[in-house]
């Protein structure tokens, strides 16, 4: 029987070895580290989207006095006021994106950054037009972050009615055609929200719903809207009269949310969901075919316990599988970044003291160019987890490229490559990146070396 | 610690010496063998579902001002009318000179089997999947059609760029590459990667490909001069100069057409990104490697045929086919239209299919790359029922 063991813990459920941070001591205080204060978010903070909001209303503000001014010196002004609000997002969000990092270089409890991330790209969202682009950051801090042990029904209630999901989904404006807004403008439905929250984010695709379930959460959905001034909104003047059946429950009451809360409850309660989420979780932690078993006992939990990831997290890290030595999965580049710079342990200061230019050369670009620009996924079902989306020849270009200028650009001065070896791979150091850390020409290929070893590459 | 090897110890107890990297058939600039046919063909997905009704408008069909009063309409609205049923989006302006010399057509009303769900996701892989079930389906039609020809070195099909092109997946040799990836690394630390992947082969194949594919570059960008340019340009670009030399396939992506909203702003991007890929493409390839040539773009599903309450369109099922190069018959719609009057549409809401996308691609591949009938119908597109030919070729 495989059993706990803490470089494992490092490697598969955290961002890998530290040389500075202790592992955790066992599955026991795993969970523990995801339930006690947040001392990463503290330490690293990001601005929730409540205050990320205020940011929207001035950009509105001085589009409409650009619009009100139009050819008067006080229109220029608003322009630049506009675009120095832009330009303070933009450099706002790749510091927040530097210490999303700093919370996997130095947490002694790397799963719960796992997590997040995970159910950040379950539920993927970002603004589309404007300043809301720069708001991912903003959007998983408030409407994920807090969730991830609790029960999946809140994170799922907070995700879906979030202004940056009903922006990225299009549910903001989708009007019912019987309603008394669309009545006057001609405007209606759009689909796109509600088929993603059954497609994706509960029952999966394989899951038992038809076109008529879609169309009939869509006119359910009606009225989830939101603006600057007030964040999320309910416009019941958006609202589709009448009923609304999906998966042979009706639902009824067209002035509150209510039905759209019991329709989100229903779904996430739903057996399909507990398969759908019982295999993405195994898939991601685990393997790509993960063992049946594994799958058994996770969608049972979900269901006994009403949805609780907690209690999910603590059947995965006590089966046996979880612990399998052999390292299959491979780090896909965000995780790939990450876990160099924790193997690196880069201190706050040395990261943070970048200005945008450098950042974009140390990490928005490079990412992107391994293939995962920075929460922009190509669509709303997130990062492939597949290994063999990532394991290509221009993604390890990218990867090699980066591993051997970065982590010199970002210390200034770097470890001894031949304990570096050690600390980054734990036992999984073999005689070949023994010899190349010692053999390479310099220091930087040295690093580069031990990073791209497949011990370091795969989790 | 186990007690460090010497170099030199090392590398003759790995096999190492006298394999340097340059005399690697990997990297060495190599001629390959010979491919079996001629012919050049292009595939490119178009991610997101392409609302063929809005890139080709049937404004000849009363119906189509009724079901999208704000869409775009015909040549009055600034469309190019093409045959006086149908007009191109004002935006696919720079393609016209390739419909008045029969080197663009399309084929409309086509669609893959998949029915129903409307999941981009399922579609894609449908699609490229090539078969009528998602059911333990793992390789892609364009790599079975691979499989099912001689000759085939890991050159002849390229796909490219960053996304997963799941057509090509399979167990034929392909190359994958994109061309702004650069490995700029010591001669020294080339070899040094060789020997730390060499124990995980899925990451040093890939690795290996990487560097004779940089090596490749390198020669292209020494010998024309570097530009910046749209990633779809380039993509364009390096398509051209491998299909020029000894590639015959290539397959690559171009997103941005899921526009459920605002489609008149949405659209035209996603259309000038495929205008200027099909102009690089004609002007890179040269007119003797583009008269071989057939582009193929095809798209997972079309869009509703009602325009929905925010300017734009929802997943649907029939949709549009693009076709282009010197060995199409451009200068035509082709396909059997079905109308968009109420009862025609399909379950009263998208375009009627009249025919599977895949007859057409099997058709093209009998006609370029001379492949049997019952090659296509049973290895390529199991079970897929070609039908009479549509002549989509010259």
């Amino acid at each position: 029987m495989r059993a706990f063991d803490p470089q494992l813990a490092e490697i598969r459920f955290g961002y890998g070895l530290s040389p500075q941070v202790a592992a955790p001591s066992g599955i026991d205080a795993m969970i523990a580290g995801l339930q006690g204060p947040d001392t990463m978010a503290d330490a690293f903070p990001v601005e929730p989207f409540d205050t990320f909001r205020l940011r929207m209303i001035e950009v509105a503000k001085a589009a409409e006095q650009r619009r009100k001014n139009r050819g008067t010196p006080k229109a220029e002004a608003a322009k630049k006021r506009r675009n120095e609000l832009n330009a303070a997002a933009r450099k706002d969000g790749l510091r927040w994106a530097g210490h999303v990092l700093l919370r996997r270089i130095w947490s002694p409890t790397a799963f719960r950054e796992r997590l997040v991330a995970f159910w950040a790209d379950h539920f993927t969202a970002h603004g589309k037009r404007g300043v809301i682009r720069r708001a991912t950051s903003p959007y998983i801090q408030e409407a994920i972050r807090p969730h991830i042990a609790g029960r999946f029904d809140d994170m799922l209630q907070a995700a879906i009615a979030h202004p940056v999901m009903l922006e990225y989904l299009d549910q903001s404006r989708s009007m019912g055609p019987g309603s008394k807004r669309a009545g006057k403008k001609n405007r209606g439905l759009n689909e796109n929200l509600a088929r993603e929250v059954l497609e994706l984010h509960t029952l999966g695709v394989g899951g038992p719903y038809t076109q008529q379930d879609v169309r009939q959460l869509a006119e359910l959905f009606t009225g989830l809207s939101f603006t600057p001034q007030d964040g999320f909104t309910f416009r019941k003047d958006f609202v589709e009269p009448g009923a609304e059946t999906v998966l042979g429950t009706t639902y009824a009451d067209d002035t509150t949310t209510a039905p759209i809360r019991a329709v989100l409850s229903d779904l996430a309660a739903h057996p399909a969901t507990a398969a759908h989420l019982a295999r993405k979780l195994a898939v991601h932690f685990v393997a790509d075919d993960p063992d049946p078993g594994l799958l058994a006992a996770l969608e049972a939990a979900y269901l006994e316990t009403d949805g609780n990831l907690l209690a999910l997290y603590e059947v995965l890290l006590n089966h046996p599988t979880a612990w399998a030595p052999e390292l299959t999965n491979f780090k896909p580049p965000l995780d790939f970044m990450s876990s160099a710079m924790r193997s690196l342990a880069v201190p706050e200061a040395l990261l943070m003291r970048f200005n945008e230019k450098k950042m974009r050369r140390v990490f928005a670009a490079p990412l992107t160019q391994m293939g995962q620009q920075w929460q922009r996924p190509l669509g709303p079902d997130g990062w492939p987890e597949e290994d063999a989306h990532w394991i290509t020849p221009q993604g390890l270009a990218g990867r090699v490229a980066w591993a051997m200028d970065a982590p010199e650009f970002i210390l200034r001065v770097l470890p001894d490559p031949r304990r570096f070896v050690d600390t980054a791979l734990g036992d999984r150091a073999d005689d070949a990146v023994r010899f190349a850390a010692a053999a390479a020409e310099s220091k930087p290929e040295a690093i580069g070396l031990v990073l791209m070893s497949p011990a370091f590459q795969r989790r | 610690m186990p007690r460090p090897l010497s170099r030199r110890a090392f590398l003759q107890r790995t096999g190492f010496v006298g394999c340097s990297l340059a005399a690697s058939p990997l990297v060495t600039p190599v001629t390959f063998a010979a491919t079996p046919w001629d012919a050049r063909l292009v595939v490119i997905i178009l991610r997101g579902g392409m609302d063929g009704l809005d890139v080709v408008r049937p404004y000849g069909d009363a119906a189509l001002r009724t079901l999208r009063p704000t869409l775009g309409g015909g040549p009055d609205q600034g469309a190019h009318d093409l045959d006086g049923f149908h007009a191109l989006h004002p935006s696919l302006e720079p393609l016209m000179r390739l419909w008045n010399e029969g080197d663009l057509g399309f084929v409309q009303a086509v669609s893959t089997p998949y029915r129903d769900k409307r999941s981009h996701f399922d579609g894609q892989d449908m699609l490229e999947a090539g078969t009528d079930t998602l059911a333990g389906v793992r390789d892609g039609w364009l790599n079975r059609m691979l499989q099912a020809v001689p000759g085939i070195t890991a050159q002849t099909a390229y796909a490219i760029g960053h996304n997963d092109m799941r057509l090509l997946q399979g167990s034929a040799d392909v190359a994958n590459w994109s061309p702004e990836a650069q490995l700029g690394l010591s001669p020294q630390a080339q070899q040094l990667m060789d020997l730390v992947t060499e124990g995980d082969p899925a990451i040093h194949a890939a690795w290996q490909e990487a560097q004779m594919l940089a090596a490749l570059e390198e020669e292209e960008a020494a010998a024309t001069g570097k530009q910046r340019k749209g990633a779809h340009v380039r993509i364009a670009e390096f398509a051209s100069a491998r299909l020029r030399e000894d590639a015959r396939i290539a397959a690559f992506s171009l997103n941005g057409w899921d526009t459920h909203q605002a489609q008149r702003n949405a659209l035209p991007r996603a259309l000038t990104r495929l205008s200027e890929t099909l102009v690089t493409l004609r002007q890179k390839l040269g007119r003797a490697a583009w008269d071989k040539t057939a582009v193929v773009a095809l798209t997972e599903f079309g869009r509703t045929a009602r325009e929905n309450g925010t300017g734009g369109t929802d997943h649907g099922t029939g949709g549009m086919m693009v076709l282009a190069g010197g060995a199409v018959q451009g200068g035509r719609v082709h396909g059997d239209w079905p109308g968009l009057a109420s009862g025609d549409l399909y379950q009263n809401r998208d375009l009627m299919p009249t025919r599977d996308v895949r007859a057409h691609v099997a058709w093209i591949m009998r006609g370029m790359m001379g492949l049997e009938r019952n090659t296509l119908e049973a290895s390529v597109f199991p079970g897929l029922d070609m039908g009479d030919n549509p002549h989509l070729l010259l």
